[in-house]
């Protein structure tokens, strides 16, 4: 495996030499841990041991949620109900999973951003981006499907609602709908299902971060100066790096206590800010809440979903190019997904030789307009459809149509015309420009 | 001392979770008419009423608020009673267990009482026999005896009172989310108008959205009386059923409280001693002098 240099674990006692020759899991794990950290890494590089720290959470807490929960659409409302109500601790538990799926998506956005800024998906690391783009994927999947389970009125209509997408797939849509929900309509069949598979897919993310480390583990991290690591030899790349214990893992766990402190003050004392009162409601396919509005943190994506109407010119050219296959609601469906995939494709638009925004001085602001942009989405996608007679389709669809210029328009073409600014050597003149070394030389008598 | 500092601690982790409010997903009117229209009477209502009348929520100022607010045990027996002799006539409250009436955070009853409340309830078909025998403790208050009302068990979490504005979840941040003064105000808030349509009075109410409710109202002055002597004006006693049905929708919000508190102390203690063992972890690195 290549990498930065480094000290190498080796076996001391008769024991570990027993083992090492026969399961070097020792080895493996001491390599991990005391893996070369660029010594530069700011408070940006702390969202993977939240993400981490959010899966183990998820995993725990589901676990034992599914112990009391009944996947069955007459028992499933209630059974949350005897969890919170009667479980051990249950007040807490539901409480906690909910608003962990809120702090994963939270981290995971801040975690992506960051990637985006100092253009971390670049080369050598584009393997890394798109295994993160794949969980990132799972993660919307299983988010969906776990917020189904608790059988509310936004449960059961959010799953019609977000199913009903593939169903705009022209052809074979309404097939893979059915094949989906296992019936025609959001049923029993539909509730067992996305159990099974909300409890399955945390798994594959657990693999796939695995991966994820171990990408970015033989590339090496990328830092606030996106210059690498020198390699030339186990000395010079120490001048570079820390090793990641004790350096950074203690830095992060400081940054994760202080996340999680916030964290258990608003599922103390605020559980249900972020929630939608109807999801207190069961689920009754009889009666349409007049507002049917996905959680936050798909709200960006809903907001592009439902941008492209059917009076949009570019929805109208490819309804006419199409020979009328695709329609608006297809189109949005298009847009939506395209919008995620445009973002995993960014290592091969963006033709900057610079990796860091920090030395990009236009595309700094692209950079936060993008930020402010998706900000901008996720209101758009909360406005119910009294708005939808105001300004906010023409926002949604001009938020849409930066979303994509950037990705497609703007990293292509600012890698051109841009004049980088002046980079450091090394990562090591970087550190030292911020913390210069101590005059220590004896004053002259 | 102590909960001066308690209360700075937790005032500026709120002062932090401020952001979060920017991403909240909810939105104001129509969020709350769109709650409302599972009422298949207000539907009705509301198709006849083009454009939403602006419903209006007030905030009342209940004991178990912030941080740091507990049920009031009195409020909730009041609460129960008014829940008992007048709602329970047509609403029911499923979800809920009788004997939590016993529950530590809630009502409090003492045993006896809790049993000779199940047994003065309307008889249950038994689960392992299917015959009809008395309540017991053990089981779930009745559910709605009037198909039309909806089951109040969860009804203060169901509905909110507050939103926006343009929303952006400030005011749900500031006031909470509103549902025990949604009940409060849709009690209170009669104008004594009413209308006949497809055969069926409505009752005009500033707090419902719509402006036309089909529960005529319920509550009347002096309607029921307290043991001890509390006021039992209409607002006094929605007021204490609002609150009991806080408690039904969320019996352990005291103990939750509890847990979150000593989660952030202790995460704030944890965060402080991490915080110092990492600055002095990187102080040689970074060429800085430490004191410790």
């Amino acid at each position: 495996m290549s990498g930065i240099p480094h000290d190498h674990y080796k076996p001391k006692t008769g024991f570990e030499k027993w083992l090492h020759s026969r399961l070097p899991i020792v080895g493996l794990l001491y390599d991990t841990l005391m893996i070369p950290t660029p010594k530069n890494l700011n408070w940006m590089w702390i969202w993977g041991i939240v993400l981490t720290f959010c899966l183990a959470l998820q995993i725990v807490t589901g676990v034992v949620l599914a112990m009391h929960y009944t996947p069955n659409t007459h028992l499933a409302f209630a059974s949350v109900e005897h969890i919170r109500r009667d479980v051990n601790g249950g007040y807490m538990l539901a409480y906690l999973h909910a608003n962990g799926a809120s702090l994963f998506f939270l981290a995971v956005y801040l975690h992506i951003f960051r990637g985006l800024y100092y253009g971390s998906y670049k080369s050598p690391r584009e393997v890394t981006w798109i295994i993160g783009m794949l969980i990132y994927l799972l993660m919307m999947g299983t988010a969906f499907m776990g917020y189904v389970l608790p059988w509310g009125q936004m449960s059961f209509w959010g799953a019609t609602v977000i199913t009903g997408l593939f169903g705009a797939i022209p052809g074979i849509g309404p097939s893979i709908q059915t094949w989906l929900l296992g019936g025609p309509a959001v049923e029993n069949a539909t509730l067992n299902r996305f159990f099974s598979l909300h409890y399955l897919l945390p798994f594959v993310i657990a693999g796939l971060v695995a991966v994820h480390i171990w990408a970015f583990h033989t590339t090496g991290n990328n830092n606030p100066t996106g210059v690498e690591v020198r390699r030339g030899s186990k000395e010079e790349a120490a001048k570079d790096t820390v090793p990641f214990w004790p350096y950074y893992v203690i830095k992060d766990l400081f940054a994760l206590a202080v996340i999680l402190a916030i964290f258990f003050a608003i599922v103390g004392f605020m559980p249900n800010f972020l929630g939608e009162p109807d999801n207190y409601i069961e689920a009754n396919p009889l009666m349409t809440p007049a507002h049917i509005v996905p959680e936050w943190y798909f709200l960006p994506f809903y907001a592009i979903l439902r941008a492209f109407t059917s009076d949009v010119w570019v929805v109208q050219i490819a309804h006419f190019v199409s020979f009328g296959i695709i329609d608006a609601k297809f189109f949005g469906v298009i847009a939506m997904f395209g919008a995620i995939l445009v973002m995993a494709l960014a290592p091969w638009l963006d033709t900057s030789s610079v990796r860091s925004g920090k030395y990009r001085p236009s595309f700094k602001w692209w950079f936060w307009i993008l930020v402010v942009d998706f900000v901008v989405l996720m209101w758009a996608g909360s406005q119910g459809p009294d708005a939808l007679n105001g300004w906010m389709p023409a926002i949604s669809l001009l938020a849409s149509a930066y979303w994509f210029f950037y990705f497609l328009i703007l990293l292509p073409l600012l890698g051109v015309v841009e004049r980088p600014a002046k980079l450091p050597a090394t990562i090591e003149e970087d550190f030292d420009a911020h913390y210069p070394a101590v005059d220590h030389s004896e004053p002259a008598e | 001392m102590i909960r001066k500092i308690a209360l700075t601690a937790a005032l500026s982790v709120l002062a932090l979770a401020a952001p979060f409010a920017l991403t909240a997903s909810e939105t104001g009117q129509v969020a709350l008419s769109a709650t409302e229209t599972s009422h298949a009477d207000a539907q009705a209502a509301a198709d006849q009423n083009t454009g939403h009348a602006e419903s209006h929520v007030t905030d009342v100022a209940f004991p178990f608020e912030g941080p740091f607010g507990v049920y009031d045990r009195n409020q909730l027996q009041r609460g129960l009673q008014v829940y008992t002799e007048v709602c329970s006539a047509c609403h029911g409250l499923k979800y809920v267990p009788i004997r939590t009436l016993g529950d530590r955070g809630g009502p409090e009853l003492p045993t006896k009482q809790v049993r000779a409340y199940a047994a003065n309830l309307a008889p249950v078909d038994d689960p392992d026999t299917g015959e009809s025998r008395d309540r017991k403790a053990a089981d779930f208050f009745p559910k709605s005896g009037d198909p039309q009302a909806p089951d109040l068990s969860l009804m203060a979490k169901a509905r909110k009172g507050f939103s926006g504005p343009y929303g952006l979840g400030i005011n749900q941040l500031i006031h909470g989310i509103g549902g025990p003064e949604y009940i409060y105000s849709i009690l209170t808030d009669f104008t004594g108008k009413t209308k006949e349509q497809a055969g069926k009075t409505f009752y005009q109410n500033s707090a419902f959205p719509g402006g036309w409710i089909a529960m005529p109202p319920p509550l009347q002055n002096g309607q029921v009386e307290f043991a001890d002597g509390s006021p039992n004006d209409v607002a006094h006693m929605a007021k204490d059923v609002s609150a009991f049905l806080m408690w039904t929708a969320e019996p352990k919000l005291d103990a939750r409280k509890k847990t979150g508190f000593l989660a952030v102390i202790f995460l704030g203690v944890l965060a402080a001693l991490l915080y110092l063992t990492n600055k002095k972890l990187w102080a040689p690195l970074k060429r800085k002098q430490t004191r410790l």
